[in-house]
Protein backbone atom coordinates (compact mmCIF):
# COMPACT_ATOMS: atom_id res chain seq x y z
CA UNK A 1 0.00 0.00 0.00
CA UNK A 2 1.25 3.69 -0.56
CA UNK A 3 -0.14 6.81 0.52
CA UNK A 4 -0.06 10.34 1.35
CA UNK A 5 -0.34 11.91 4.93
CA UNK A 6 -1.73 15.31 3.63
CA UNK A 7 -1.99 16.75 7.30
CA UNK A 8 0.45 16.63 9.83
CA UNK A 9 2.08 18.62 12.16
CA UNK A 10 5.79 16.61 12.05
CA UNK A 11 7.48 18.95 13.94
CA UNK A 12 5.54 18.51 17.30
CA UNK A 13 5.80 14.33 16.39
CA UNK A 14 9.09 12.10 17.16
CA UNK A 15 11.36 10.53 14.58
CA UNK A 16 9.87 7.30 15.47
CA UNK A 17 6.69 8.61 14.05
CA UNK A 18 8.44 8.91 10.95
CA UNK A 19 9.75 5.56 10.83
CA UNK A 20 6.12 4.21 11.54
CA UNK A 21 5.04 6.05 8.14
CA UNK A 22 7.52 5.14 6.66
CA UNK A 23 6.83 1.40 7.11
CA UNK A 24 3.23 1.81 6.62
CA UNK A 25 3.46 3.13 2.98
CA UNK A 26 4.06 6.98 3.69
CA UNK A 27 5.32 8.73 0.75
CA UNK A 28 5.14 11.97 1.48
CA UNK A 29 3.71 14.55 4.29
CA UNK A 30 2.19 17.50 3.98
CA UNK A 31 2.47 20.16 6.84
CA UNK A 32 0.04 23.16 7.10
CA UNK A 33 1.41 25.59 9.69
CA UNK A 34 -0.27 25.71 12.64
CA UNK A 35 -1.15 26.37 16.48
CA UNK A 36 2.14 25.56 18.71
CA UNK A 37 -0.20 24.59 21.74
CA UNK A 38 0.84 28.40 23.27
CA UNK A 39 0.45 31.65 22.11
CA UNK A 40 3.53 32.72 20.45
CA UNK A 41 4.89 36.37 21.29
CA UNK A 42 6.53 37.78 18.44
CA UNK A 43 6.27 37.52 14.49
CA UNK A 44 10.46 36.27 14.81
CA UNK A 45 8.93 33.33 16.99
CA UNK A 46 6.89 32.88 13.53
CA UNK A 47 10.15 33.30 11.20
CA UNK A 48 11.81 30.58 13.06
CA UNK A 49 8.97 28.28 12.72
CA UNK A 50 8.82 28.79 8.73
CA UNK A 51 12.47 27.89 8.55
CA UNK A 52 12.07 24.67 10.84
CA UNK A 53 9.03 23.47 7.99
CA UNK A 54 10.70 24.90 5.12
CA UNK A 55 14.74 23.43 5.44
CA UNK A 56 14.83 21.19 8.93
CA UNK A 57 11.77 19.07 8.49
CA UNK A 58 11.87 18.20 5.09
CA UNK A 59 15.55 16.56 5.69
CA UNK A 60 14.22 15.05 8.75
CA UNK A 61 11.70 13.31 6.50
CA UNK A 62 14.25 12.66 4.04
CA UNK A 63 15.72 9.93 5.91
CA UNK A 64 13.00 8.16 5.61
CA UNK A 65 12.70 8.10 2.35
CA UNK A 66 9.65 10.89 2.74
CA UNK A 67 8.91 13.90 0.75
CA UNK A 68 7.99 17.25 3.11
CA UNK A 69 5.71 20.00 2.07
CA UNK A 70 4.11 22.70 3.73
CA UNK A 71 1.95 25.72 3.83
CA UNK A 72 2.01 28.66 6.28
CA UNK A 73 0.08 31.21 7.76
CA UNK A 74 -0.80 32.67 11.36
CA UNK A 75 -3.39 30.01 12.14
CA UNK A 76 -6.72 31.37 13.70
CA UNK A 77 -6.26 30.24 17.23
CA UNK A 78 -3.19 33.08 16.93
CA UNK A 79 -5.48 35.26 14.87
CA UNK A 80 -7.44 37.48 17.94
CA UNK A 81 -4.09 39.67 17.77
CA UNK A 82 -4.33 41.10 14.43
CA UNK A 83 -1.34 43.44 14.92
CA UNK A 84 0.44 40.08 15.62
CA UNK A 85 -1.50 38.18 12.35
CA UNK A 86 -0.61 41.28 9.96
CA UNK A 87 3.30 41.18 11.07
CA UNK A 88 3.11 37.23 10.77
CA UNK A 89 1.26 37.61 7.22
CA UNK A 90 4.39 40.49 5.94
CA UNK A 91 7.00 37.64 6.39
CA UNK A 92 5.56 35.34 4.60
CA UNK A 93 6.21 36.14 0.85
CA UNK A 94 9.52 35.46 2.17
CA UNK A 95 9.35 31.57 2.24
CA UNK A 96 6.82 31.41 -0.45
CA UNK A 97 9.37 30.14 -3.38
CA UNK A 98 11.03 28.10 -0.90
CA UNK A 99 10.84 24.29 -3.00
CA UNK A 100 8.17 22.57 -0.49
CA UNK A 101 5.94 25.37 0.04
CA UNK A 102 2.51 24.58 -1.60
CA UNK A 103 0.32 27.29 -0.24
CA UNK A 104 -1.24 29.47 2.37
CA UNK A 105 -2.72 27.37 5.65
CA UNK A 106 -4.39 26.22 7.26
CA UNK A 107 -6.03 29.24 7.74
CA UNK A 108 -9.68 29.51 8.72
CA UNK A 109 -11.77 30.41 11.71
CA UNK A 110 -11.15 28.83 15.83
CA UNK A 111 -13.93 30.73 17.71
CA UNK A 112 -15.58 32.57 15.33
CA UNK A 113 -15.02 35.92 15.82
CA UNK A 114 -14.91 39.56 13.72
CA UNK A 115 -11.23 39.73 14.06
CA UNK A 116 -10.49 35.69 13.21
CA UNK A 117 -12.86 36.39 10.39
CA UNK A 118 -10.69 39.67 9.16
CA UNK A 119 -7.54 37.88 9.35
CA UNK A 120 -9.10 35.09 7.29
CA UNK A 121 -10.37 37.51 4.67
CA UNK A 122 -6.03 38.69 4.70
CA UNK A 123 -4.90 35.50 4.20
CA UNK A 124 -6.96 34.90 1.19
CA UNK A 125 -6.16 38.28 -0.09
CA UNK A 126 -2.57 37.04 0.50
CA UNK A 127 -3.24 33.52 -1.43
CA UNK A 128 -4.80 35.68 -4.31
CA UNK A 129 -1.92 37.79 -4.60
CA UNK A 130 0.70 35.31 -4.46
CA UNK A 131 -0.95 32.81 -6.52
CA UNK A 132 -1.29 30.23 -4.19
CA UNK A 133 -3.82 27.25 -3.14
CA UNK A 134 -5.33 27.41 0.28
CA UNK A 135 -5.38 24.77 3.35
CA UNK A 136 -8.25 25.81 5.52
CA UNK A 137 -9.14 24.41 9.22
CA UNK A 138 -12.33 24.63 10.06
CA UNK A 139 -13.41 24.68 13.71
CA UNK A 140 -14.13 22.42 16.89
CA UNK A 141 -17.04 20.89 17.81
CA UNK A 142 -20.13 23.54 18.81
CA UNK A 143 -18.18 26.36 16.70
CA UNK A 144 -17.47 23.78 13.11
CA UNK A 145 -21.23 24.46 11.34
CA UNK A 146 -21.01 28.56 12.33
CA UNK A 147 -17.37 28.50 11.07
CA UNK A 148 -17.29 26.44 8.11
CA UNK A 149 -20.82 28.33 6.80
CA UNK A 150 -18.17 31.88 7.78
CA UNK A 151 -15.62 30.40 5.83
CA UNK A 152 -17.30 29.27 2.88
CA UNK A 153 -18.81 32.88 2.81
CA UNK A 154 -15.68 34.30 2.57
CA UNK A 155 -14.34 32.40 -0.15
CA UNK A 156 -17.41 32.45 -2.16
CA UNK A 157 -17.68 36.46 -2.11
CA UNK A 158 -13.82 36.69 -3.64
CA UNK A 159 -14.60 36.31 -7.02
CA UNK A 160 -10.59 35.84 -7.79
CA UNK A 161 -11.02 32.29 -6.01
CA UNK A 162 -10.99 28.83 -7.68
CA UNK A 163 -12.84 26.28 -5.34
CA UNK A 164 -10.90 23.37 -6.68
CA UNK A 165 -7.83 25.02 -5.22
CA UNK A 166 -9.06 25.35 -1.77
CA UNK A 167 -9.15 22.08 0.58
CA UNK A 168 -11.64 22.47 3.29
CA UNK A 169 -10.46 20.34 6.17
CA UNK A 170 -12.03 18.57 9.22
CA UNK A 171 -15.25 17.99 7.56
CA UNK A 172 -17.64 15.97 9.56
CA UNK A 173 -20.89 14.60 8.67
CA UNK A 174 -23.11 17.99 9.12
CA UNK A 175 -20.38 19.69 7.44
CA UNK A 176 -18.94 17.92 4.18
CA UNK A 177 -22.14 18.28 1.80
CA UNK A 178 -21.75 22.08 2.39
CA UNK A 179 -18.63 21.79 1.42
CA UNK A 180 -18.58 19.44 -1.87
CA UNK A 181 -21.62 21.13 -2.94
CA UNK A 182 -19.99 24.42 -3.66
CA UNK A 183 -16.97 22.60 -5.39
CA UNK A 184 -14.12 23.08 -2.68
CA UNK A 185 -12.02 19.78 -1.73
CA UNK A 186 -12.88 18.48 1.49
CA UNK A 187 -10.83 17.09 3.90
CA UNK A 188 -11.66 14.36 6.62
CA UNK A 189 -9.37 14.36 9.52
CA UNK A 190 -9.16 11.15 12.03
CA UNK A 191 -9.01 11.56 15.42
CA UNK A 192 -9.39 9.05 18.54
CA UNK A 193 -11.96 11.78 20.90
CA UNK A 194 -13.03 14.34 18.10
CA UNK A 195 -13.71 14.60 14.65
CA UNK A 196 -14.24 11.67 12.50
CA UNK A 197 -13.20 8.24 13.58
CA UNK A 198 -11.58 5.60 10.45
CA UNK A 199 -15.51 4.18 10.51
CA UNK A 200 -17.03 7.76 9.96
CA UNK A 201 -14.51 8.62 7.13
CA UNK A 202 -15.55 5.37 4.94
CA UNK A 203 -19.32 6.20 5.70
CA UNK A 204 -18.65 9.38 4.59
CA UNK A 205 -16.72 8.22 1.36
CA UNK A 206 -20.44 6.13 0.71
CA UNK A 207 -22.57 8.93 1.58
CA UNK A 208 -20.75 11.87 -0.32
CA UNK A 209 -18.35 10.20 -3.14
CA UNK A 210 -14.75 9.22 -2.96
CA UNK A 211 -13.55 12.40 -5.34
CA UNK A 212 -12.37 15.70 -4.31
CA UNK A 213 -11.59 14.09 -1.06
CA UNK A 214 -8.92 13.29 1.48
CA UNK A 215 -8.52 11.68 4.46
CA UNK A 216 -5.78 12.40 7.19
CA UNK A 217 -4.24 12.38 10.69
CA UNK A 218 -3.49 15.73 11.34
CA UNK A 219 -1.44 14.32 13.94
CA UNK A 220 0.47 16.88 16.12
CA UNK A 221 1.14 17.50 19.93
CA UNK A 222 -2.14 16.54 21.14
CA UNK A 223 -4.36 13.05 21.57
CA UNK A 224 -4.00 12.19 17.99
CA UNK A 225 -2.54 9.08 15.87
CA UNK A 226 -0.28 8.78 12.94
CA UNK A 227 -1.17 5.83 12.01
CA UNK A 228 -4.83 6.83 11.32
CA UNK A 229 -4.99 6.90 7.49
CA UNK A 230 -4.04 3.17 7.25
CA UNK A 231 -6.70 2.17 10.31
CA UNK A 232 -9.08 3.60 7.59
CA UNK A 233 -7.62 1.85 5.19
CA UNK A 234 -8.16 -1.25 6.73
CA UNK A 235 -11.44 -0.44 7.44
CA UNK A 236 -12.39 0.28 3.93
CA UNK A 237 -10.93 -3.54 3.31
CA UNK A 238 -12.60 -4.95 5.81
CA UNK A 239 -16.12 -3.69 3.95
CA UNK A 240 -14.70 -5.23 0.53
CA UNK A 241 -12.86 -1.99 -1.25
CA UNK A 242 -10.32 -3.12 -3.67
CA UNK A 243 -6.67 -1.85 -4.14
CA UNK A 244 -7.81 0.29 -6.52
CA UNK A 245 -10.72 1.90 -4.79
CA UNK A 246 -8.39 2.58 -1.38
CA UNK A 247 -5.46 3.97 -3.72
CA UNK A 248 -7.50 6.66 -5.19
CA UNK A 249 -8.69 7.48 -1.20
CA UNK A 250 -5.39 7.35 0.06
CA UNK A 251 -2.53 8.26 -2.42
CA UNK A 252 -4.08 9.72 -6.22
CA UNK A 253 -6.77 12.02 -4.93
CA UNK A 254 -3.78 14.12 -1.75
CA UNK A 255 -1.48 13.81 -5.15
CA UNK A 256 -4.07 15.53 -7.67
CA UNK A 257 -4.82 18.51 -4.77
CA UNK A 258 -1.38 19.21 -4.39
CA UNK A 259 -0.31 18.44 -7.66
CA UNK A 260 -2.01 21.78 -8.75
CA UNK A 261 1.56 23.07 -7.35
CA UNK A 262 4.20 22.27 -10.21
CA UNK A 263 6.47 22.21 -6.87
CA UNK A 264 4.70 19.11 -5.69
CA UNK A 265 6.62 16.09 -7.12
CA UNK A 266 6.66 12.43 -5.94
CA UNK A 267 10.55 10.78 -5.42
CA UNK B 1 -16.27 -3.37 -3.77
CA UNK B 2 -15.68 -7.10 -3.92
CA UNK B 3 -18.94 -9.12 -4.89
CA UNK B 4 -19.23 -10.22 -1.50
CA UNK B 5 -21.33 -8.18 0.89
CA UNK B 6 -19.87 -7.28 4.14
CA UNK B 7 -21.64 -7.86 7.00
CA UNK B 8 -21.62 -4.77 8.55
CA UNK B 9 -23.51 -5.74 11.84
CA UNK B 10 -21.04 -8.30 12.58
CA UNK B 11 -18.09 -5.76 11.56
CA UNK B 12 -19.74 -3.08 13.89
CA UNK B 13 -22.25 -4.67 16.52
CA UNK B 14 -19.74 -5.09 19.40
CA UNK B 15 -18.39 -1.54 18.70
CA UNK B 16 -21.68 -0.13 19.02
CA UNK B 17 -22.71 -1.99 21.79
CA UNK B 18 -19.73 -0.96 23.92
CA UNK B 19 -20.14 3.10 23.07
CA UNK B 20 -23.94 2.70 23.94
CA UNK B 21 -23.43 1.00 27.24
CA UNK B 22 -20.43 3.87 28.01
CA UNK B 23 -23.25 6.32 27.42
CA UNK B 24 -25.68 4.85 30.02
CA UNK B 25 -22.88 4.12 32.69
CA UNK B 26 -21.93 8.14 31.93
CA UNK B 27 -24.90 9.24 32.78
CA UNK B 28 -25.60 6.94 36.34
CA UNK B 29 -21.76 8.24 37.15
CA UNK B 30 -22.75 11.93 36.74
CA UNK B 31 -26.32 11.03 38.62
CA UNK B 32 -24.67 9.39 41.55
CA UNK B 33 -22.17 12.13 41.74
CA UNK B 34 -24.86 15.16 41.37
CA UNK B 35 -23.68 16.49 38.70
CA UNK B 36 -26.04 16.42 35.88
CA UNK B 37 -27.40 19.92 35.60
CA UNK B 38 -24.42 20.76 33.54
CA UNK B 39 -25.76 22.29 29.77
CA UNK B 40 -23.62 19.94 27.62
CA UNK B 41 -25.33 16.67 29.68
CA UNK B 42 -29.01 18.47 29.07
CA UNK B 43 -27.44 18.90 25.16
CA UNK B 44 -26.31 15.25 24.88
CA UNK B 45 -29.77 14.05 25.98
CA UNK B 46 -31.69 16.23 24.15
CA UNK B 47 -29.71 14.55 20.97
CA UNK B 48 -30.45 11.07 22.36
CA UNK B 49 -33.78 10.47 20.61
CA UNK B 50 -32.47 11.27 17.59
CA UNK B 51 -31.06 7.64 17.35
CA UNK B 52 -33.84 6.13 17.35
CA UNK B 53 -35.39 8.13 14.22
CA UNK B 54 -36.47 6.71 10.81
CA UNK B 55 -34.28 7.18 7.79
CA UNK B 56 -30.52 7.64 6.98
CA UNK B 57 -28.34 11.38 8.04
CA UNK B 58 -28.52 10.53 12.25
CA UNK B 59 -24.94 11.03 12.47
CA UNK B 60 -25.39 14.69 11.01
CA UNK B 61 -28.86 15.77 13.03
CA UNK B 62 -26.81 14.94 16.05
CA UNK B 63 -23.86 17.02 15.00
CA UNK B 64 -26.05 19.68 14.17
CA UNK B 65 -28.17 19.41 17.86
CA UNK B 66 -24.65 20.02 19.12
CA UNK B 67 -23.44 22.90 17.30
CA UNK B 68 -24.30 26.39 17.70
CA UNK B 69 -26.68 27.98 15.22
CA UNK B 70 -25.71 31.80 15.40
CA UNK B 71 -24.41 33.04 12.39
CA UNK B 72 -23.30 36.23 12.99
CA UNK B 73 -19.10 36.72 13.87
CA UNK B 74 -18.88 37.24 17.89
CA UNK B 75 -17.16 40.95 18.91
CA UNK B 76 -14.64 38.72 20.54
CA UNK B 77 -13.47 35.56 22.41
CA UNK B 78 -11.86 34.97 26.31
CA UNK B 79 -11.80 31.23 25.42
CA UNK B 80 -9.32 29.10 23.04
CA UNK B 81 -11.09 26.08 22.81
CA UNK B 82 -14.65 24.23 22.64
CA UNK B 83 -16.81 22.24 24.51
CA UNK B 84 -18.97 19.79 22.55
CA UNK B 85 -22.14 21.53 23.12
CA UNK B 86 -23.38 25.37 22.24
CA UNK B 87 -23.92 27.26 25.43
CA UNK B 88 -27.29 28.42 26.63
CA UNK B 89 -26.29 31.64 26.94
CA UNK B 90 -25.13 31.61 22.97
Amino acid sequence: MRYIEPHAHMVSRTTDDYMALACAGCKAVNEPAFWAGFDRASSQGFYDYFRQITEYEPKRAAKFCIDHYCWLCINPKEAEDVGLAREVISIIPDFIDCDNVLGIGEIGLNKNTRNELQILEEHIQLAVDHGQMILVHTPHLEDKLKGTKLILDALCNHSEIDPSKVIIDHVEEHTAPLVIDKGFWAGMTLYPESKVTPNRAVDMLEMYGHENVWMNSACDWGISDPLSVPKAVLEMRRRGYDDSFIDKVVYLNPAQFMGQNPKFKLS
Amino acid sequence: MSEKKTNLVELGFMDARIKLIDIAAFLDRIDRHEQSDDYRVAALKEALPELLSNGPGRAARILDMLSDQSTDPVSESKIQGAFGAPSREQ
